[in-house]
């Protein structure tokens, strides 16, 4: 099939950016979305242009390193699914794709469709964590946890951190992101401990690092590879009031 | 604080729009009265006082939201496609502010009375001193303007709650998996409803059917 | 050189013990005055980093990706061993022992095998404090499965995500010590040369990958967990950016590199669909637990599966290995696929697949057990194939996916360089000729939370701290040499993209040093990747500029370095002249086709050293004895 492209090129941080036409020739319905750059990017490369950069790692939607907003959507049309999972027979022959950065004042652009995400890993360095040493832990059966909370915390902790719920809301909120892991820690025994104090780290950590707030418009949900439930909000929402309550 | 002062706001209107349907049995004028008395006089105004401080700080949390809220999302896509968001939920800010606005001539027009001296009911005492709020609601609603407006004043508030009330115990952490897709429904429900009740009192006198 | 592993002496069950009494420790208050670098943010790196910073030492960590939680242990699906035996089904340090001893075909360290089972249980109650949410029974116990090359249940999992979980679990703790000030991150930051100054290591040089900047920095100990080096075969489950840049480098710095030829190939991978793929996706070996692997009975049979009557299937793992069947160790089952492909009777797109039929568990648990057990890894098959494999048996093909050679150490896993200590995957320890399935996830934290730390104080207590900076001339020059390397490549300007070197690399690799290797295959490939290399550094076209984000220029920089490990790896496998674990040599095979070992002219790890461009690597030797277990030939039948 054949496409065309409007790619948002930007030199550094510093540069203001611009959207330029390149079309996509013979590309196969089987490869990824990712794939189909990667050749976009060979033809520019053997015309001595400079190819558009762009994030990716593991390439099977695990690693969170990738993400584009095309067509105005992040990660694209396809639900539940990262861009390098994408595969081309979700589009048709002739579409126009708007690729653009993930944007929020919190990722600035390093350079093309690539962003700085260190605000969200400042997120949970402020607390999204267990404060175990390593050694001295008791024997994994010593606590039980019922399946049912093991499940939901699990539901919350698969999140891969690609920071599409961000770049989708409408207010550059992290909150489905700091969300996942409050809920994920606060659901299990080891992790209620610190629960009250987590939250509240977190949460400020977030509005510290210029994320914005949330104004349930559940589009991180729409958008997040993973399916995190915008229940985990109302759940760190609970776990806020708690945690105030308890003050 | 948003959800907190929302909640208060959405009962208030509630309330007053179940007080107003007592025109519809005729009885408005007696409820007006009742209302002044004794121990419903304390209900009304500290509800009152509730209300306005309610809207205070509905209004200036909500401005601080938004302006945090720009600021975190300087820049839009080229293409923007929504895929949950509703056109009410992005457009909070325009339908508070038409609440906002109606607020003012509400106030001005059935509270204070200075819109139309000419029919309010404070002019126009019965024997025993009762203001005659029939004739000012009826008067006014027969003029298609002013019922226009009314019409487009709880337009806005419909559009507010259709994505406030569930955004609401949504942000007080009341929601599970199995109760949201309920509150976002019933929600919208309460929203048209509500829309439908207070819009049906200035159409039904403007055609007539209530004298 | 016959090389010394610094075994302790003293029986198996205690030697890791004696150990630990023997070496030396540094005091609490002079912790704080050491550097310490590590190389690398998966599980190895990410645990040993928190670890080494929780003690009170000064930690530097420098990862290409952008957050250490990316680093590619992310993508282990399955599980994690651990000789829990929770399930009462027979395990024990001994058995788990035991079957990994086996499953490396006797290639492998029975002293650090021994080590890896003991502290293996430590590593899932870790894990559990840190929050891993692991799959639990109705009752609240920890849940466990079976795996390939195992006959007891002893796999812990977090539903297909387990590597993400333990990584994030590590990522957790690695961020607690950013958030104190031990650990330093170092992100989007590649490391292109080791710093040796009077024979130890003691810094890096690395480059900003944002700025293109080249940087040293000095430290009193260097860690290297950097992962394997499959991208060799460019095909692979790896990660886009794994590679074998920092052992490489370290090779050509002095370290001793071992193993190179043993080289995992999975059995449970997507097939290949077209030319232009990047990379090959992996579906956990733990799907073989319930689906049944089949070819058809006929040659070249283009029936759609269901219409495919059982008699006319061959389910040949169950066929050949009665009492392993649909889990046989890893190479096994690669091979035995590759052998029907070869034979005409594989499926799909170019017949390089065979089934992976589930009907059979859904009719006996239910669709809904399934699910629960595999759902990820069905919807991953879906998005990728496009095809249900609820209602029809999944294609999967062997995919290059893990090493078990790596950069040569002893048993504290500090490598022949003094200070230089490698870790995980990086390291060719644990698992030699071939590695079981949930045991990367056991090695790579046995290794960076159990190990490291007290290893490395023996070697820094007889370390001065901070003598050496990055005025030293080591620095300078190094630092010369690696911008000197990068001009190099930006200069060629010829007419090839680092990519298509790559894949040319790849398809030599995969044909002639794959699953099955001849002498003159092997041979073949000595003659081809140095003329590839040659025309390389004559046509490699890089993009862009070195002072600034070039994923170009990072591209051919690692691909220069397999060009050059390429070479090595297919030497070993040249030397290495038996059938033994995933490296499997033609000549030496039994009439129905499975390895026949050698065990007494190879029963030693082979440990390469670096005797410059041009030179052929000198080759050493570490004689593997074998006290507690007998030298069996490996079956699964």
């Amino acid at each position: 099939m054949n496409l065309t492209l409007y790619v948002w090129r930007q030199e550094d941080r510093n540069d203001k950016g611009r959207l330029v036409q390149y079309e996509a020739r013979d590309i196969s319905r089987d490869v990824s979305f990712l794939e189909m750059l990667d050749i976009v990017n060979e033809g520019l490369v053997k015309k001595g242009d400079d190819p558009i950069s762009f994030d990716s790692d593991c390439r099977e939607g695990i690693c969170g390193m990738c993400g584009q907003v095309v067509n105005g959507v992040a990660h694209g049309p396809r639900k539940k699914t990262t861009v390098c999972q994408l595969h081309m027979r979700h589009f048709k022959d002739g579409d126009t794709l708007y690729i653009e950065p993930f944007r929020a004042r919190a990722f600035p652009v390093i350079k093309d469709l690539i962003v700085d995400r260190t605000a969200m890993e400042k997120i949970i360095e402020s607390g999204g964590y267990i404060s175990v040493h390593t050694g001295g832990v008791p024997d994994g059966n010593a606590v039980l946890i019922a399946k049912r909370d093991a499940d939901a915390a699990m539901d919350a902790a698969e999140c891969i951190g690609c920071g599409a719920c961000i770049a989708a809301c409408p207010n550059g909120s992290a909150m489905l992101f700091t969300a996942a892991k409050v809920s994920h820690l606060a659901m299990l025994p080891q992790g209620r401990i610190e629960a009250g104090s987590r939250v509240c780290v977190m949460t400020e950590e977030m509005l510290k690092q210029g994320f914005g707030n949330c104004s349930n418009h559940y589009e991180c949900e729409a958008v997040c590879p993973k399916g995190i439930k915008v229940r985990f909000i109302a759940k760190l929402y609970r776990e806020f009031i708690k945690a105030k309550g308890n003050l | 604080m948003m959800a907190v002062t929302g909640q208060f706001m959405i009962l208030y209107v509630i309330a007053h729009v179940l007080g107003n349907y007592t025109i519809f049995a005729g009885a408005i004028n007696a409820y007006a009265e009742g209302l002044r008395h004794w121990p419903y006089t304390i209900i009304l105004w500290s509800s009152r006082t509730l209300l306005l401080i309610s809207v205070f700080l509905h209004t200036w949390y909500g401005i601080i939201l938004k302006l945090e809220n720009r600021k975190a999302k300087p820049e839009t896509y080229a293409l923007t496609r929504y895929r949950s968001a509703s056109l009410a939920g992005r457009t909070m800010v325009w339908s508070g502010l038409l609440i906002a606005l109606f607020l003012i001539f509400h106030l001005l027009h059935f509270t204070f009375q200075v819109i139309e001296p000419g029919i309010a009911a404070t002019a126009h005492p019965d024997a025993l001193g009762r203001p005659d709020v029939l004739t000012m609601v009826v008067g006014s609603f027969q003029r298609a303007g002013i019922a226009a407006l009314y019409v487009v004043g709880v337009l806005g508030l419909g559009l507010h709650l259709y994505h406030g009330i569930e955004s609401s115990i949504q942000t007080e952490g009341l929601n599970n998996d199995r109760t949201l897709p309920v509150v976002v429904r019933t929600g919208m429900a309460i929203s048209v409803v509500l829309f439908l009740m207070y819009a049906a009192i200035p159409v039904s006198i403007l055609m007539g059917i209530l004298k | 050189m016959i090389l010394d592993g610094k075994i302790p002496s003293g029986p198996l069950p205690e030697k890791w013990d004696l150990r630990r009494a023997e070496m030396k420790l540094v005091n609490p208050a002079n912790k704080r005055k050491y550097r310490i670098i590590v190389i690398g943010a998966g599980l190895a790196g990410s645990s040993a980093a928190a670890s080494l910073g929780e003690l009170g030492y000064n930690v530097d960590v420098f990862f290409f990706q952008d957050s250490p939680r990316r680093a590619h242990s992310i993508a282990a699906q399955g599980g994690i061993n651990a000789a829990k035996n929770y399930p009462n089904d027979g395990d024990s340090v001994e058995r788990l022992f035991h079957d990994t001893i086996k499953g490396g075909d006797f290639r492998s360290r029975e002293a650090n095998v021994y080590r890896l089972a003991q502290l293996s249980c430590g590593i899932i109650d870790q894990a559990v404090a840190q929050g891993v949410p692991f799959a639990r029974d109705y009752a609240g116990y920890l849940g466990t499965r079976s795996f390939g090359g195992a006959q007891v249940s002893r796999t812990f999992y977090a539903r297909g995500q387990t590597g993400q979980q333990l990584l994030l679990g590590a990522y957790g703790a690695l961020l607690r010590q950013v958030k104190l000030g031990t650990v330093n991150l170092h992100p989007r930051t590649e490391m292109l040369d080791l710093v040796v100054v009077n024979g130890e290591a003691k810094g890096v040089i690395v480059r900003d990958l944002v700025t293109g900047a080249i940087g040293s920095f000095a430290a009193d100990a260097v860690c290297l967990c950097s992962g394997g080096y499959a991208n060799v075969f460019f095909l692979t489950t790896n990660s886009i950016g794994s590679s074998v840049n920092a052992t490489w480098r370290a090779y050509k710095r002095g370290a001793f590199f071992a193993n190179p030829c043993f080289t995992q190939i999975h059995p449970t991978c997507i097939p290949v669909t077209g030319e232009h793929q990047a990379k090959l996706t992996l579906m956990s070996e733990s799907l073989r637990n319930d689906g049944r692997v089949w070819v058809p009975k006929l040659k070249g049979d283009q029936r759609s599966p269901e219409e495919i009557p059982e008699s006319e299937r061959d389910y040949f793992l169950e066929r050949r290995y009665p009492s392993y069947g649909n889990l046989a160790a890893r190479d096994v089952s690669s091979r035995a696929a590759k052998e029907v492909c070869d034979q005409g009777r594989g499926v799909g797109p170019g017949g390089r697949g065979v089934y992976l039929d589930f009907a059979d568990a859904i009719r006996r648990l239910g669709a809904d057990t399934i699910r629960e057990r595999y759902g990820n890894l069905f919807e991953m098959y879906e998005r990728i194939t496009d095809e249900n494999a609820y209602n029809r048996p999944m294609r999967i093909y062997p995919a290059p996916h893990y090493t078990m050679g790596g950069l040569w150490v002893d048993y504290n896993l500090e490598s022949n360089v003094r200070g230089l200590f490698v870790l995980g995957e990086a390291n060719f320890s644990d698992h030699g000729a071939n590695r079981l399935g949930a045991s990367a996830l056991m090695q790579g934290l046995a290794d960076g939370y159990f190990i490291l730390p007290y290893t490395i104080a023996n070697y820094l207590a007889e370390t001065k701290p901070g003598v050496i900076t990055t005025h030293f001339s080591e620095f300078i020059q190094s630092r010369e040499e690696v911008s000197a390397f990068t001009n190099k490549l930006l200069s060629v300007k010829g007419k090839r993209t680092p990519a298509e070197f790559h894949r040319e690399l790849g398809k030599l690799m995969w044909n002639n040093v794959g699953m099955t290797r001849s002498e003159a295959s092997l041979k073949e490939a000595l003659q081809k990747i140095p003329a590839l290399r040659e025309e390389f550094w004559q046509n490699v076209l890089v993009a862009g500029a070195g002072m600034k984000l070039n994923q170009e220029l990072e591209r051919a920089g690692r691909v220069a370095d397999l060009l050059e490990f390429g070479e090595l790896l297919t030497r070993d496998a040249l030397q290495r002249d038996e059938s033994c674990g995933a490296h499997f040599r033609v000549e030496h095979r039994t009439p129905d086709g499975e390895a026949v070992r050698n065990d007494k002219d190879f029963s030693y790890v082979s440990a390469w050293g670096y005797q410059g461009d041009g030179r052929e690597p000198e080759l050493h030797k570490e004689p593997l004895a074998f006290e507690n277990v007998d030298l069996a030939v490996r079956s699964y039948k």
